[in-house]
């Protein structure tokens, strides 16, 4: 198979006006002849839909959640980034490009990294005119605050709520178009399948949830807005259900797989506490703007953090990297952390965590300050805790919160299946082997709102569709599967628990394709994923019926993607004889103990093609070539 | 340590509910109220039972998933959070705690602890937004807006429409809901050109839903997990004023 990218020719400044230009239009008055389905409703999802039924397009859209406003995006806290440069202080797209790349370690697509930093500005305009109340100065002008990887300030915020507010706003656009009756919503669906049907992308099978229905939609093309998979760790910063299924199935049937073992650890989450945690909280990498990272300088120092004095303290990240400081990307933070307390030098019971401490902003400013900016961070700190962060410095550890990988896209957002499209998280693009902080939320909506409403449109004018019903044999086929493959689950009736057999999947990942990889450890993990799904399939316990509504059932369909997943995860990372970005493969790297690519081997995005179960995918490159930003050590010292 | 839970079961919308009683044993005080529920279904999908069924997803109080009326109160005791971030370490060994959905005309029980709020979905379309399309808008920085407004516009913003306000009013009331959004549009310039328009439809369409009037209890505020204050519901009655006498 060859991958074509399909980047537009010319200069990178031009690149996506030529494109834009180039693209067949489809005329206002056939908009309405064409039926899109989007899957999710999320920041990439609801504004996806929301603009293309605005355009004419009729859109189904249709999401697991009761409501489209509950999608995960809704949890992101810190902030959103544009280079309008409002604080004077040398921001331009260029810049945004540039940190981007870099920040990704050289292994994004240049031309969608351009891309995504020129329409980020257009993103906060539209955001204001829905009435997003981003955090603002006293002259009513808007406020910015830095991120990692960044020495510009250029994240705008909405308290810590960053998500939410930008999330009811794609929703109000959404509903606003499901009140004019362009977009038909359906709640509680969640997709089990793709139908292709000719080559072409024609529909999604859907399990309504309330019922446990098995239902069939039919469209000229389809959007998967899915988020990430995270959650194939079970302890993740994600929401509870969020998860592969939608992109894993679209794998199944076809679409390539970019990336996969690409997972953001973020480094300042409140660490675990023990064996019945449910998930992880992500505390915003807001913090690191005020708050200060250290350890104690000695090995198993376990006295009270503050009756340790300054000069004993080992202020790690403001020591390694003095340039860059606590706003280090977070694949370095995390690391870092790691490293620590491999060393011993960890804090808490267990060990495993490193101090976030606010005194020094407190003693420069106030707590009231501190309050103003992060209040709702340490209040949730402190219910999960019960410790005042105030008084004394919070904990915190790196855990999964992202995955860089996703379904492989090209510059239009196509898949290798035409007329599937990927949008935000559930794709690949753009954020190479780690995100910078305040760019997720940008991607989502970046694809929502200003790219697939005009590369859709050239796909459409330029496809010939042939009329199909419901019951075209693909359709029913494919709903058989499911109803079958779902009435499996039920009737194995064995002894473990859906929340069990991921636990036992979650720790083989981490222990094994975490924030350290190794060769022997990923074999070894490689080994164990397929008898565990062997396992799965002979010994998994879901009571009740599919044919009603079964939250069980649910999260056991989920994990028996995961478990398919987690074994191309670990090939991807066996594979890959690098370190990069979130990959940090222990036999490569530097004597400093930084990520060592090799990028005469390893400059190209693995995209890999199913060929069954437990059979070993075939791996396609599509090799990277940068043109604008040197590829060298990354460096923030 | 262990304590008993009364809980409201109920197979589906049409079928009759009732409580019944579970015991929870070995809770750590450290555990996470849904971690305890997690802890229970547990054990009774390795009896061959179905576990208990509620709504719940980002556990971290925001999507605004979860709820269950605890011990008679939205949210459980504890103020200013979420079913989710509602800890073990406040309940008692040996504690009764009793378990209902949200109990409202308007969002009808789907199962068990589940419910349907999808009703407050329609009251956003009937006009809980600004209609600007994708595109052609001003820059960002054009439209000045003082802190103190945008910061009050935030506060009414925050809500996380999980409709503990409706489970906490006698009359099941969707006013603090309601006010929330017509409050933080109408303190935003980007919300005026709509401002007669939205009050008059949101109301309308939650009357249509079946919630009840306000008879200022204030119970919305008390349980309010994002502790939006009533005063929003004041300026939802003067904004719904201001609409029927221009």
């Amino acid at each position: 198979m060859e991958l074509n990218s399909k980047i537009p020719e010319g200069p990178i400044e031009k690149k996506w006006d030529n494109h834009r230009f180039a693209m067949k239009l489809v005329n206002p008055a056939n908009k309405r002849k064409y039926h899109i389905i989007v899957v999710g409703t999320g920041l990439a999802g609801a504004s996806a839909a929301a603009s293309l039924a605005e355009l004419g397009y009729q859109v189904t859209s249709l999401c697991y959640h009761e409501s489209p406003r509950r999608a995960h995006s809704i949890a992101a806290q810190g902030g959103i980034n544009a280079p309008k440069n409002y604080k004077n202080d040398g921001d331009s797209v260029w810049r945004l490009f540039y940190d981007t790349v870099k920040g990704g370690d050289f292994r994004a697509r240049e031309a969608n990294v351009y891309r995504l930093a020129q329409v980020s500005g257009s993103i906060i305009d539209q955001c204001v005119a829905q009435g997003v109340p981003f955090a603002r100065e006293y002259g009513g002008l808007l406020d910015n605050r830095s991120f990692g990887g960044a020495q510009v300030s250029r994240t705008f915020y909405a308290r810590g709520q960053t998500g939410q507010q930008l999330l009811l706003g794609a929703y109000s656009a959404l509903e606003r178009q499901i009140s004019k009756g362009t977009v038909k919503f359906y709640d509680r669906r969640e997709m089990l399948d793709l139908v292709v049907i000719d080559g072409q992308t024609r529909g999604i099978i859907a399990r309504n949830l309330r019922d446990g229905s098995i239902e069939a939609y039919i469209a000229d093309a389809v959007i998967l807005a899915t988020g990430g998979y995270g959650n194939v760790f079970y302890l993740s910063t994600n929401a509870k259900a969020s998860n592969a299924t939608a992109i894993w199935r679209a794998h199944k049937r076809g679409a390539l797989f970019g990336n996969p073992c690409y997972t953001q650890i973020h480094p300042t989450c409140i660490p675990v506490a023990s064996d019945y945690q449910s998930k992880l909280t992500l505390m915003s990498e807001s913090l690191r703007n005020d708050g200060r990272i250290w350890v104690p300088k000695k090995v198993g120092d376990k006295r009270n953090p503050r009756e340790i004095p300054e000069e004993e303290r080992d202020y790690y990240l403001e020591r390694r990297y003095p340039s860059f400081g606590n706003l280090v990307p977070r694949d370095v933070a995390s690391r870092n952390a790691k490293a620590v307390c491999d060393e011993g030098r960890g804090v808490g019971e267990t060990g495993l965590a490193v101090y976030l401490d606010f005194a020094d902003a407190i003693k420069r400013n106030s707590k009231a300050w501190v309050e103003e900016k992060y209040g709702n961070l340490f209040d949730m700190y402190h219910e999960i805790t019960n410790e005042n962060a105030y008084e004394t410095p919070m904990r915190i550890f790196p855990a999964v919160h992202y995955t860089m990988g996703g379904l492989w896209v090209d510059y239009n957002l196509m898949t290798t299946i035409p007329g599937l499209y990927v949008l935000g998280e559930a794709n690949f693009s753009d954020h190479g082997a780690n995100r910078l902080g305040a760019s997720a939320l940008m991607q989502g909506l970046a694809d929502g709102y200003f790219v697939i409403p005009y590369t859709i449109g050239d796909y459409l004018a330029s496809s010939k569709f042939q009329q199909i019903t419901s019951d075209h044999p693909s359709f029913s086929d494919a709903k058989r599967d499911v109803e079958q493959a779902n009435e499996k689950l039920v009737s194995i009736r064995g002894n473990k628990t859906v929340d069990e057999f991921h636990k036992e999947l979650g720790k083989i990942l981490w222990d094994y394709c975490g924030m350290g990889r190794n060769a022997d450890g990923l074999k070894k993990a490689l080994e164990m994923i397929p008898k565990l799904r062997d396992e799965f399939w002979k010994n998994l316990r879901v009571p009740g019926s599919s044919k009603s509504m079964n939250p069980e059932l649910e999260k056991a369909g989920r994990v028996a993607d995961y478990m398919e997943l987690a074994e191309l995860i670990c090939a991807d990372a066996l594979h890959r004889e690098e370190s990069c970005g979130g990959h940090f493969r222990e036999e490569y790297q530097t004597e400093e103990g930084e990520a060592k690519r090799n990028d005469e081997k390893f400059s190209y995005v693995a995209a890999w093609q199913f060929n069954g179960v437990g059979q070993p995918e075939t791996l396609h490159k599509e090799s990277l070539t940068f043109e604008y930003v040197k590829q060298a050590q990354r460096s923030y010292k | 340590m262990n304590i008993t839970l009364n809980v409201w079961r109920q197979p589906d919308q049409k079928s009759q509910g009732q409580f019944q009683s579970y015991p929870a044993t070995g809770i750590s005080p450290d555990m996470s109220f849904l971690e305890m529920l997690d802890a229970v279904n547990t054990m009774l999908v390795k009896k061959g039972e179905e576990p208990i069924a509620f709504d719940h997803d980002c556990r971290e109080g925001i999507c605004g998933s979860c709820g269950m009326v605890i011990n008679g109160r939205p949210h459980g005791p504890e103020r200013g959070v979420a079913t989710c971030q509602l800890y073990m370490r406040h309940f008692k060994e040996g504690d009764t705690i009793t378990l209902e959905p949200w109990r409202a005309n308007a969002f009808p029980v789907l199962k068990d602890l589940v419910v349907d709020r999808t009703s407050f979905d329609r009251i956003i379309q009937a006009g809980g937004y600004v209609s600007v399309d994708t595109g052609g808008v001003p820059d960002a920085n054009c439209i000045p807006i003082p802190k103190v407004k945008a910061e009050e516009a935030m506060d009414a913003a925050a809500c996380i429409g999980c409709g503990a306000c409706v489970a906490a009013c006698k009359n099941s009331s969707a006013m603090l809901f309601v006010s929330a959004k017509v409050s933080q549009l109408a303190l935003l310039p980007q919300g005026d050109a709509e401002r007669k328009q939205r009050v008059e439809r949101m109301i309308a369409q939650m009357d249509k839903e079946g919630f009840g009037g306000c008879t200022n209890t204030l119970a919305c505020e008390a349980e309010c997990p994002k502790k939006i204050p009533v005063t929003h519901i004041a300026r939802l009655n003067r904004e719904f004023l201001r609409a029927k006498l221009t």
